[in-house]
């Protein structure tokens, strides 16, 4: 028995229908702890290395965490991992709700499924029973019908994750859907599930997770959740979530606006958080065992149709009304309906749209390509694209399907440069022009464009931690250029500070917001780690730990995607080439001899190469020497 | 006292019944909370929180008396049991369990521990009327 933990890895061959249960082996959780870290670990040992990410070879992992399922604050979150079809690398993603915690109570800490399922399935867990059904009648059903359906089959008391017809049809940004409203979006997670013809995972968990100290566990656990609730933060932040951060991301000047062709809008009012709960929410819907739910479900109206859904959240919000430039609150909600039905993650969706209307829009791609005329602050035009490229329509349909890098690829005459992702991921809600750590966040992220793995706009819009405009102001001289390295040290810092931090949360199987937006204490993790796993870890050693996964994510990619390295850290030719045109930040860009000064910065203090690859000294210094050979 | 359920306040988190597996059976398995968090989605997306009220429905229905009042408190006396489940059968608000280790019924006692974790006050215990007095 391994407190904490459910103590059984579950391996599932889609292809021979072969299930093998395993004991949890209880180094990895001490050297890796969860989630995340048992993703990374698992796909480097296991992955075939150069595996086509459609192949039936490629991994498709789900892990939880030892806090997962567990009495305390936000003890919802499920990771998946696989190699990506987005990027070709390392990819993660996670998401709350209540499938993880009914993994466990289940049995199981992790599930890992390999090859193909001859016929479109699903798959049934209830406990011990393990049940691989055929799934014909859900096949082409949207993720929020299929899982209405199949809690009607099955049972309210089920936990259902779902793809929809763009995880079928293998859309590189499919998503997996839960909980009528939460997704693991990023990286195409759905796509490789439905690659493996797996439409759904329904589980349900009546078993017990053996703590060490079940008593100190449960005091433990209470007093968090009343500490929580006495954070000054507590009431103010939950009526809006995530979306009410959205006025204040405009007003600085990082709302991605057009397709990032600029960073400030004038109808932020009109989607901002306070109109999703005047003109949306019906009830705020919480993950498991939060208590500051940021989960807004409603209801929406537009001309193209009215629809229940959850959200939108901030990033869906900045892409689909500040990229797409959707101008009310209602429409952004239906475009987000319309991509979680059709299972398309929200931010990579909204930035195919966007980028395709610039094509359009500059001439690069003409109405009989496109076979609709197309415009920015246009619903009809953005449920056109969504339905376009969701559903693989058309052969520019099936070209956008695979991200605007491939598609940028394809199309040139220097597309490339308004392409916004990193290593084929979609850039998340952030304008970073003016924000140079930031931009060195997303550049360095581990999965592509995502804000989840840093976020310190913060530092950049307070300027003095960063002396931010030392460096996008340096000229050639050397007393600027000085000054310009020191700010690129302090954002290098920030950066791997917090990638360090915020991951750690995706290690333990609990959400981060509660420290993020309320400043709940990273010692209260520790202790609650401690109480439940009888394992002793400060807040340092998981650190440590995050460190060493974060090293091991990019030995991956490294692994996997031919010449990997810097050129695959830089952000599109806009922000370092185009200074903003409008707005707060105006004039601002970041050269390509800051983005450097930014990287060399970064990867000296990971004591990475100068191509950005961990030295076999790091490697021996994070603890990956015996499992990098 | 008494629970009282204030469902638009419920976010669905499920606390309630973690912590009542907890505090009643020391286990960690919210399929042995004695309440019941249902989520309607996605029409008309809410939550209604079904509470004992300590009906007594239970009681009335046992053929062996073994579901007894105790300062208000419906409690089931296991060594008289004899694990028939018309109980849990015949419960309006389908908040009793059966313990898969004795196979014997469970109920709500009233120890109040869903309502004090209860982030978002959507469940109070509160000072009312005994129980017999109402009925």
């Amino acid at each position: 028995m391994i407190h904490g933990y459910a103590g059984t890895v579950l391996r599932i061959d889609l292809g021979s229908e072969q299930i093998i249960k395993e004991p949890l082996a209880e180094k990895m959780c001490e050297e890796f702890i969860g989630g995340r870290g048992f993703v990374a670990k698992t796909l480097y040992e296991e992955l075939l290395p150069d595996t086509d990410p459609f192949d039936e070879k490629n991994l498709f992992i789900i892990a939880t965490g030892p806090l997962s399922g567990h009495l305390l604050p936000a003890s919802g979150k499920t990771h998946f991992g696989c190699k990506s079809p987005a990027t070709g690398g390392y990819a993660d993603s996670n998401m709350g709700g209540h499938f993880g915690p009914a993994l466990k109570y289940a049995g199981y800490d992790m599930a890992i499924l390999t090859g193909r399922a001859e016929t479109p399935s699903i798959i049934v867990i209830e406990d011990e029973k393990i049940e691989l059904r055929k799934a014909d009648q859900y096949w082409g059903k949207g993720s929020l019908i299929c899982e209405e359906l199949l809690k009607k089959e099955l049972g309210e008391n089920f936990q259902i994750l779902t793809i929809g017809p763009s995880g079928e049809k293998m859309v590189k940004f499919a998503c997996i859907s839960h909980d009528f409203g939460r997704q693991a979006g990023r990286t195409g997670i759905g796509a490789v599930l439905g690659s493996k013809n797996i439409k759904a995972i329904a589980v349900k968990g009546t078993g017990s997770i053996p703590v060490f100290d079940v008593e100190k566990a449960f005091k433990k656990g209470k007093e968090a959740f009343k500490k929580v609730s006495e954070k000054p933060g507590f009431k103010g932040w939950t009526p809006e979530g995530t979306a009410g951060i959205t006025d204040w991301v405009n007003e600085v000047g990082a709302f991605p606006t057009k397709n990032f062709q600029t960073s400030h809008i004038d109808h932020n009012k009109n989607i901002n958080g306070k109109k999703v709960v005047e003109r949306i929410k019906i009830t705020d819907k919480g993950c498991y065992c939060c208590p500051t739910p940021c989960g807004k479900y409603g209801h929406t109206k537009t001309k193209m149709g009215s629809a229940y859904m959850e959200g939108p959240e901030f990033e869906t919000i900045a892409l689909f009304g500040g990229s797409c430039f959707l101008q009310t609150i209602e429409e952004v909600a239906y475009a987000n309906y319309l991509c979680d039905e059709l299972g398309i993650d929200t931010i990579s969706g909204a930035s195919v749209a966007a980028f395709t209307i610039e094509c359009y829009e500059k001439g690069l791609l003409t109405m009989e390509e496109i076979g609709h005329d197309v415009r920015f602050g246009d619903l009809e035009s953005i449920v056109y694209l969504l339905n376009l490229i969701g559903l693989r329509k058309t052969k520019l349909g099936d070209l956008l399907a695979n991200g605007v890098k491939t598609a940028s690829e394809s199309i040139g005459q220097g597309s490339e440069k308004f392409a916004i992702h990193v290593k084929g991921l979609e850039w998340t809600g952030y304008e970073c022009r003016n924000a140079p750590s930031m931009m060195l966040a997303y550049m360095t992220a581990d999965i592509g464009a995502h804000h989840n793995r840093a976020w310190v706009l913060g530092h950049d819009v307070v300027g003095a931690a960063t002396n931010v405009h030392d460096l996008i102001t340096a000229g050639t001289d050397s007393d600027t250029r000085a000054k310009a390295e020191v700010s690129a040290k302090a954002s290098a810092e920030f950066v791997i500070d917090s990638q360090h931090t915020r991951p750690a949360f995706d290690l333990l199987g609990t959400c981060r917001l509660q420290l993020m937006e309320l400043g709940f204490e990273v010692e209260n993790y520790a202790e609650l780690y401690s109480v439940i796993t009888g394992k002793e870890k400060t807040w340092e050693d998981i650190l440590e730990i995050s460190e060493k996964v974060w090293t091991l994510t990019r030995l991956i990619s490294a692994r996997e995607i031919e010449n990997f390295g810097r050129r695959l850290d830089y952000p599109p030719a806009r922000f370092s080439e185009e200074p903003t045109p409008t707005g707060p930040n105006k004039g601002y860009c970041i050269p390509m001899k800051d983005l450097d000064s930014m990287l060399d910065a970064y990867y000296e203090k990971r004591g990475w190469d100068t191509n950005g690859i961990p030295t076999l000294e790091t490697i021996d210094r994070v603890g990956l020497k015996e499992l990098v050979k | 006292m008494e629970l009282f359920a204030n469902h638009s306040k419920c976010s669905g988190c499920g606390t309630c019944k973690l912590a009542c597996s907890i505090a009643n059976f020391k286990q960690v398995t919210p399929s042995k909370g004695l309440l019941r968090i249902e989520g309607r989605f996605p029409s008309p997306g809410d939550y209604r929180i079904h509470l004992c009220d300590q009906c007594g429905v239970c009681a009335d229905v046992c053929p062996v008396e073994a579901i007894t009042l105790e300062n208000g408190v419906w409690l089931i006396d296991e060594d008289v049991c004899i694990a028939c489940h018309d109980c849990v059968e015949a419960c309006p608000k389908d908040v009793m369990i059966i313990k898969p280790e004795n196979n014997m019924p469970a109920k709500c006692i009233l120890c109040g521990e869903c309502a004090e974790i209860c982030p978002r006050q959507a469940i109070e215990l509160r000072q009312t009327t005994a129980v017999g007095e109402k009925k």
